[in-house]
Formats: structure tokens, C-alpha cells, sequence
């Protein structure tokens, strides 16, 4: 195994019943990279992300994190090894403020216990010293995201696009090695998308994070992607840079119908 | 840029000098309140400090964590048994026979959490309604536990002071309460609660963010029990005497009912539930004695109830206090308190 295998998943497959969700998927994430997987509604692409994190367990394949097969491990035991997600139907925590949803991100990297927690009554105290160092990471990301004016609101009440980008800043608090992104810009205008593409590009310079891409809108893909993987019906059609996908015959033809991505990739 | 703020003004729980006053007030009226009260109304506040520790604890597991337990009696029960037996079989000092039966309590919180894992609503509600009655049942009948004639509490001491009145209790059971209820505040403010509550909003979310469902799903199983354990331990020297009626799942069910018409996540909210729910217990206990309306209520019950009646209509009158509090405000007594609040501007918070 090469060095440079960060990530890379191999004739994964999941059924559901009769169904064939993801069918003998593979592909490679370059460290470092955005790659982005895209297809029509109901092409498997968030089963793809479930099975990678967990939530669901393939039938068969192998995904490989940092040379190891994380298949069949916990969700919390490959967030702890360095993966985020956001999720395409915002799950966030409704009745906490941003800041607590940030803080809940550094969950594994914090250090407090039923006792400690329940007993610190100083600054100097364990917990309150835990607190304060991961309340820091947490202000950057605020910063970073221009999120100061949502820090402490509920975030079940706060608008769409802010909501995108607080699951956003979750997962970034985690502080990942690799982050899956399913479907960031949905609901967002266009100011936001672009506010968005510079956030998610400003991420992977300075953090030097790599990006698995989930995402409908095409001019973005195109925009930020190094690499993309087309899927349908669970399969995969063709993996490439931007300029080739684009130009792929039945790219066009299984996005035919889906005149919005059409005219915006055209 | 705003100004650098102070993150651990955040959690502190003081952290404005008008908040020091009003906790300096409260600590002062806490310590003056035995004093100035008739022996019945200690008696009385000892009972709702103890329920308030118990509803502080359920609201851990149905509130934060968005679990639910229907067995909570078996836990106050294991406390207040652990307690009295290991103090008069094994001579335990009463803090340690105190925190042994609590710890005792959350062990067995921690074994009714691992199917809670599996089960969720209606069955885990059933499952944990089962293990109450199971504990009574175990109780009633084995002859260590007193069998139904049940226990004794022993003597009480706490190093040189013998604890032996309504009033001395008062500061054990007030002080110890008081402590739970800050340990439970901090809590829910340091990583542990966020996780907790993180579960209850999303567990999907929780999990995929590094939060062990396993292990946190039956934490909180077992500091709510450990939780009403403590106030099993308390109460077994508030009433003198212990028998398994004295923990029936009607308890449960109660504990359940303090938790909802306080407000569910929300600690303040806990402790106005089982303060007010305990008052009204106790109160309707003796309905008869009310004026005008007891007189009114003991006609009705000769002419129209059997022999059983006057109880009755405590029972109904506390179950339509649920209903009304619970249809005009879901967020029950935290929510009046809110809107207070709100209407007095001025009040310093
Ligand atoms: N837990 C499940 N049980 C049964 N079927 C499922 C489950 N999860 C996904 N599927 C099915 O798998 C297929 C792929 O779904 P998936 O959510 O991965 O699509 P997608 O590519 O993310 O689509 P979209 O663009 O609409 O988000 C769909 O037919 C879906 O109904
Ligand atoms: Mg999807």
C-alpha cells in the first residue's frame, strides 16, 4: 500500500432488499484533493457516505482509511480515526445554541468525565480548563465561518443557509482528515454558494483536508472539483477531471431530463 | 472583530455579583427556613428535596438524553434499601452506606440501559415499567430485604451529630440535594451533557461525530439512577421505616409526572416540578382538612363514592393538574417561569 492512499473504497456494494443501492463502486481520494461524486436523485451517493462512516454496513467491498478497512466499525470509531460529514437533511442539534453544536464537534478531543464535569467549581478545574481550550478551536471556526452573529442562538430557528454551515463547522471542530460533504449548497442562494466554494477552498488549502463532494449544483462541481465520479442506479458510468465528465456521452444522457443541471453545466 | 470574550464566564455558575447575592440569599434563607417553619413543613421540605434529587436525576435520562424510564422506583428502592441494610448488617458509616447504594443503584441503571440500547419508545418504556416491579416484587419477598413487613432505618449519625428530628435531617437532606443539583448543572454544561442532549436531538448526528451511543445511552441510565438511589438513601430516614409498598410502580409513574409538569430539560424546571407536585401530593393526602372545599369534597365522596373515595379524588385532581399543565404549557412550569420572566424585564438576570 502506498503512502499516499489516504482514502479509497473498492467494489463496495450495498443492497436494500431487492435493490442494489451501490453496485461495485470503487474509486481513490488523492490526500489533499476534492473529489466529488455526483448522479441523479436516487443514485446511491448518500448510501455511498452512509457505509463510509458506518451508518450502514456494505454487503461487500472494502473502504480504506489510512491503510486500514474500516468496514463494520462503529459511526464514533470512524469519527475518532478522522472522518466528518454533514448530512444532505440538516442534522443538527436543534435545541443547542451554534457554539454548543461547534463544541460537540471537539467531543473526541475533549477529555471531560461524568465526575469531572459534574464537580469543577473553578476556572483551574479540569473541566472548566477543558472547556476553555476547546472553546478556542470553536472561536476560530465561528471566525472562520463568519458565524459570530448565530453563536448563541438556538440553531433549530436559524435559516437555512446558517444551518448548512454550522453542520459545516461541526464537522470541521473535529478537526478531520477527510470530509464528506453531502449536498453543502442545497437551499442556499447564489451568494451563499459562492461564499461557499471560497469557504470550501480556503478549507482544504489551509487545513489541508481532503474533500469527498456530494453536490447537484453543477457549475460548482465543475468549479472546485479535481476529480469526479459519476454514478447511477448504483453504478458507476465514468470517473475524471471536470473538462472530461462533462463531455462524457452518457453523462449527458443520464442527466437528460434534469434541465436545471443541463443549463448550468452547459 | 469583537472584543475577546472570557469562555469560562460561560459556565460559571456565578458569574455577576447581583448572582453571587441572590446565591448568597438563598444559601442564607436555606439555613434560616428549618427555624422558622412548623415540624410538619420540615417534614414536608424534606420530601420535596428528596423528590427534587430523584427529578433532577429522571430529567437526565427523559430530558437531556430523550430516553425514557418507567422503572425509577426500583432505583429509589435499591438506594433506600442498600442503605439501611448495609448500615445495620455491615455497620457502614451513613455517607458511605449512602454513596454504596447509590453507586449500587447506577450499576443497576447501567445493566437497564443495555437493552435500552435496542429498544425504543413504547417498548423501552415497558421494559423499564418491568424492571420496577420486579425490584418490588424481589423485595416483598426475599427475607433479607424484610419481606412485607419490611425494614427499619437504623440510627443516624454523621460523626459526632446524632441526626434524630425532622429539623437535623432537613440540612443532610437539603445540603446533599443542593450539591446534586449543581453536580447536575455543570454536567449538562461540560461535555458529558452536550452529549446527552446531542443524542437526544440526533443520534445519527451524535454517533457519526464521535459520540459512543453504547457508552452515553447507558450513562445516563446510570446517573439517573444513581441519582434517585441517593434520594432512595434519604428517604428511607424521612419516613423511619421502609416496605415495598412504599416503592410501587405508582411512584414511577409519579416521578415521571414531576419531571413533564417541570419541564423536561430543564434542571430549574425539575426542581419547581417536584417541589410543587410534592406539595400537592402531600396536601391532597389530606384533602379533608382543606377548608370549605374539604367539607365539600368529603359530602361528595359519602354520598356518591364507595368506602375508597376521599383518596380517589386526590388521585383525580392531581391527574387533571397534568393534564391542564401539560396542554396549556408543554414546557410546564420552566415555561411559566420563562414567560415570567420575559414579563418582569427588570428582574436581574
Ligand atoms: N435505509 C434504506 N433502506 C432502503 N432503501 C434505501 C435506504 N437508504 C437508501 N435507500 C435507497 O437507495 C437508493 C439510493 O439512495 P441515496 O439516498 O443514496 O440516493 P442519492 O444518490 O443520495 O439521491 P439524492 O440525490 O436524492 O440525495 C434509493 O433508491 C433509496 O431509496
Ligand atoms: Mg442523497
Amino acid at each position: 500500500m502506498t503512502n499516499n492512499n489516504l482514502f479509497s473504497v473498492d467494489q463496495l456494494t450495498i443492497k436494500f432488499g431487492g435493490l442494489t443501492a451501490v453496485d461495485r463502486v470503487s474509486f481513490r481520494v488523492e490526500p489533499g484533493s476534492i473529489f466529488s461524486i455526483i448522479g441523479p436523485n436516487g443514485a446511491g451517493k448518500t448510501t455511498i457516505f452512509n457505509c463510509i462512516n458506518g451508518l450502514y454496513k456494505p454487503d461487500a467491498g472494502s473502504i480504506i482509511f489510512k491503510g486500514e478497512d474500516i468496514v463494520g466499525q462503529k459511526p464514533h470509531r470512524i469519527a475518532r480515526k478522522g472522518i466528518a460529514r454533514t448530512f444532505q437533511n440538516i442534522e443538527l442539534f436543534s435545541r443547542m445554541t451554534t457554539m454548543e453544536n461547534l463544541m460537540l464537534g471537539r467531543h473526541i478531543h475533549m477529555k471531560t468525565n461524568v465526575w469531572t464535569g459534574a464537580t469543577f467549581f473553578r476556572r483551574g478545574s479540569k473541566a472548566a480548563q477543558d472547556e476553555i481550550k476547546h472553546r478556542e478551536r470553536v472561536e476560530k471556526i465561528i471566525d472562520l465561518l463568519d458565524l459570530q452573529s448565530a453563536r448563541n442562538q438556538f440553531v433549530g430557528g436559524l435559516p437555512y443557509g446558517t444551518q448548512k454551515l454550522i453542520e459545516l463547522g461541526r464537522a470541521l471542530a473535529l478537526e478531520p482528515e477527510l470530509l464528506l460533504l453531502d449536498e453543502p449548497s442545497a437551499g442556499m442562494n447564489s451568494e451563499e454558494k459562492q461564499d461557499l466554494v471560497f469557504w470550501i477552498k480556503d478549507i482544504q488549502d489551509e487545513l489541508g483536508l481532503t474533500i469527498l463532494l456530494i453536490e447537484h449544483d453543477m457549475k460548482m462541481v465543475m468549479d472546485i472539483s479535481d476529480l469526479i465520479l459519476v454514478i447511477n442506479f448504483g453504478k458507476p458510468i465514468t470517473e475524471g477531471k471536470p473538462e472530461e465528465v462533462q463531455r462524457h456521452p452518457e453523462v449527458l444522457k443520464a442527466y437528460l431530463g434534469e434541465d436545471e443541471v443541463i443549463d448550468q453545466s452547459a | 472583530m469583537d472584543m475577546k470574550r472570557d469562555y469560562y464566564e460561560d459556565i460559571q455558575l456565578l458569574n455577576s455579583k447581583i448572582l453571587w447575592f441572590w446565591f448568597i440569599m438563598l444559601i442564607a434563607s436555606l439555613a434560616t427556613l428549618p427555624f422558622l417553619l412548623p415540624n410538619y413543613h420540615i417534614y414536608m421540605v424534606n420530601y420535596m428535596a428528596i423528590n427534587v434529587i430523584v427529578t433532577v436525576g429522571l430529567n437526565i435520562l427523559v430530558g437531556y438524553t430523550g430516553q425514557i424510564s418507567l422503572g425509577h422506583a426500583g432505583f429509589f428502592a435499591i438506594g433506600a434499601y442498600g442503605t439501611v441494610l448495609l448500615m445495620t448488617n455491615l455497620h457502614f458509616p451513613f455517607l458511605l452506606a449512602l454513596v454504596c447504594s447509590a453507586l449500587i443503584a447506577a450499576f443497576f441503571g447501567f445493566i437497564l440501559g443495555l437493552p435500552a440500547l435496542r429498544l425504543e419508545g413504547p417498548y423501552l418504556a415497558i421494559a423499564t415499567l418491568g424492571f420496577g416491579m420486579a425490584i418490588t416484587q424481589v423485595i416483598g419477598r426475599w427475607q433479607v430485604f424484610g419481606g412485607r413487613m419490611g425494614l427499619e432505618a437504623p440510627d443516624l449519625s454523621l460523626g459526632p451529630f446524632v441526626i434524630d428530628t425532622d429539623r437535623q435531617l432537613y440540612f443532610v437532606i437539603v445540603t446533599i440535594a443542593f450539591l446534586l443539583i449543581l453536580a447536575a448543572r455543570n454536567m449538562m454544561k461540560t461535555r458529558v451533557g452536550r452529549a446527552f442532549i446531542a443524542i437526544r436531538d440526533s443520534d445519527i448526528a451524535a454517533e457519526t461525530m464521535g459520540v459512543n451511543l453504547t457508552l452515553y445511552k447507558t450513562l445516563a441510565f446510570a446517573v439517573s439512577a444513581f441519582y434517585a438511589g441517593v434520594a432512595g438513601g434519604l428517604m428511607a430516614f424521612l419516613l423511619g421505616f421502609i416496605n415495598p409498598s412504599s416503592f410501587n410502580f405508582i411512584l414511577s409513574i409519579y416521578f415521571l409526572a414531576f419531571v413533564i409538569v417541570g419541564g423536561l430539560g430543564s434542571i430549574f424546571g425539575s426542581i419547581m416540578g417536584a417541589v410543587v407536585m410534592t406539595w400537592l401530593l402531600l396536601t391532597l393526602d389530606k384533602v379533608q382538612e382543606l377548608p370549605y372545599l374539604g367539607a365539600v369534597l368529603v359530602s361528595f365522596s359519602e354520598r356518591w363514592m364507595n368506602l375508597a373515595g376521599l383518596p380517589n379524588i386526590a388521585s383525580i385532581i392531581f391527574g387533571l393538574i397534568i393534564i391542564l399543565l401539560v396542554v396549556f404549557e408543554p414546557l410546564g412550569l420552566y415555561g411559566f417561569w420563562i414567560r415570567t420572566k420575559i414579563y418582569w424585564k427588570t428582574w436581574p438576570f
